[in-house]
């Protein structure tokens, strides 16, 4: 209270300044006063007040229809006053919000972190980015030591929380097959039936699931309606896409999927993605698959994670470095 | 030295009214002019939602006065639909009438105490206060 008189006190000759010099002083300090307001929370109705009060003080026979007038100003910014109070609470909401979405984001990440395995023969490369906080696409190496390499790439379609949350469930039923071998086919036919039974039928989950033998140097591989990767011959210097067809999981309780094997030759690459990276746009116009192509082979000198930083980089320079879609990129390259 | 009186909401122009009988005794218990402006949106603000949602109820007043303080106590009471969902409606940003009115978080906000009971299918009661500091 004792501020507000101050305040006031302030005010009124501030208001006396400025009328006596038309000063533009003065008026810097109406807007200091009013940023002060702010801070303490002084809604407009009181800032009226103030301006009435210390009118009646600068001029005592002010006139009663002025007074009357000053009022009647006064009423019509209550509802001010309370949309200003409302937006600030809205705002510490929103902040709270905030920090707790970041929170799950590190949660999420804790959750589904994947070791990128580091290989005699294989080299890889991988990286995911969320659009925003938090990631709806997922990637996942199961290395089992003894010559065989698992990698999962998935997508959600849609992106944010919900994507998020059903991330982490994938993430969980993959963990427990554990025991059931290494085919493509079988696990992605068990996710099937997991995502079948416990996602909402409007939510819809692709998958590409490949296993590199560095043994034998073969890859087998089966797609559940997931974009479709690339394969690199060396020799012909030539990309191949890796279109192969399978239902997207969670749509019917059954489905068997097909498993598809290549042989992978010294220099090959097998590039794996999801559409945040088929589906960048350069203002209205979404890239063409050559652009993709083009962009690797320019980096393909460098080592593997090389390859995908550069070509995230490239990537999101040109949407104007904010995605549209999370961006997913995996590329193995067979060394020896 | 409590006297309490009430006015019938039953059209718009009786949100006026009890607009107009709470100024009048807030200024005779001493509030200044923001406080009063402040009563009588709060007033504004029940005495509207008892005409769009509840038709017919009223809005009582009543000049409290114990050894330290003085203040005005607003009650509304109505027969109407009741509040589903209280928490809902007390949440800011979930407005009632539009968009455009205060609500009840609003309320809330202009006085010093709030208190609410509604029960579904037999009508709303809120009792507000405010303290002359």
């Amino acid at each position: 209270m004792s501020l507000l008189k101050l305040d006031l006190e302030n005010y009124k000759d501030l208001l006396k300044e400025y009328i006596k010099t038309k000063d533009e002083q003065a008026l810097y300090q109406a807007e200091q006063f009013s940023k002060h307001s702010m801070q303490q929370n002084i809604s407009p109705e009181e800032i009226i007040n103030i301006h009435i009060q210390a009118l009646q003080e600068i001029y005592p026979d002010m006139p009663e229809y002025i007074q009357s007038s000053m009022n009647f100003l006064l009423e019509t910014m209550i509802s001010y006053g309370l949309a200003y109070q409302e937006y600030q609470t809205l705002r510490e909401k929103q902040l709270e919000l905030k920090s707790e979405i970041s929170v799950a984001a590190n949660m999420q990440k804790t959750l589904l972190s994947t070791v990128k395995p580091d290989l005699e023969d294989v080299e890889v490369g991988a990286l995911s980015v969320p659009a925003k906080q938090m990631n709806g696409d997922y990637h996942h190496f199961v290395d089992d030591r003894q010559g065989t390499l698992g990698i999962a790439v998935a997508d959600v379609i849609g992106k944010g929380v919900p994507a998020a949350l059903c991330m982490s469930m994938i993430k969980y039923s993959m963990d427990s097959f554990s025991g059931m071998g290494t085919d493509p086919n079988v696990i992605l036919g068990s996710l099937n039936r997991v995502v079948e039974r416990n996602v909402d039928a409007s939510m819809f989950i692709t998958m590409f699931y490949g296993v590199y033998n560095s043994n034998k140097h073969t890859f087998t591989y089966s797609s559940a309606g997931h974009e479709p990767g690339f394969y690199y011959h060396k020799d012909r210097d030539e990309f191949e896409e890796i279109d192969v067809p399978g239902l997207v999981l969670g749509v019917s309780p059954e489905v068997t999927y097909k498993q598809y094997e290549k042989k992978v030759e010294k220099g090959d690459m097998i590039i794996l993605l999801t559409d945040g990276v088929t589906e960048c746009r350069q203002g209205d116009r979404f890239i063409e698959q050559e652009e993709i192509l083009h962009v690797i082979k320019q980096y393909s000198h460098l080592p593997a994670q090389g390859i995908v930083e550069q070509v995230y980089k490239h990537f999101e320079r040109l949407q104007d470095f904010q995605l549209r879609d999370d961006f997913t990129l995996i590329i193995l390259r067979r060394n020896v | 030295m409590d006297f309490q009186s009430c006015v019938n909401i039953k059209k718009e122009w009786d949100i006026v009214g009890a607009r107009q009988l709470g100024r009048d005794i807030s200024r005779k218990i001493g509030f200044g002019t923001v406080d009063q402006a402040r009563i009588a949106t709060g007033i504004s603000e029940l005495a509207r939602n008892i005409y769009l949602y509840a038709e017919t109820g009223e809005v009582c007043f009543e000049a409290l006065e114990d050894m330290n303080k003085k203040g005005i106590r607003i009650v509304a009471i109505d027969k109407g639909p009741g509040i589903k969902d209280i928490s809902q409606v007390m949440e800011d940003g979930f407005t009632t009438s539009g968009g455009l009115g205060a609500g009840l978080p609003g309320v809330k906000r202009l006085m010093d105490e709030f208190d609410i009971v509604s029960q579904e299918g037999e009508g709303t009661e809120i009792i507000v206060v405010k303290w002359l500091r």
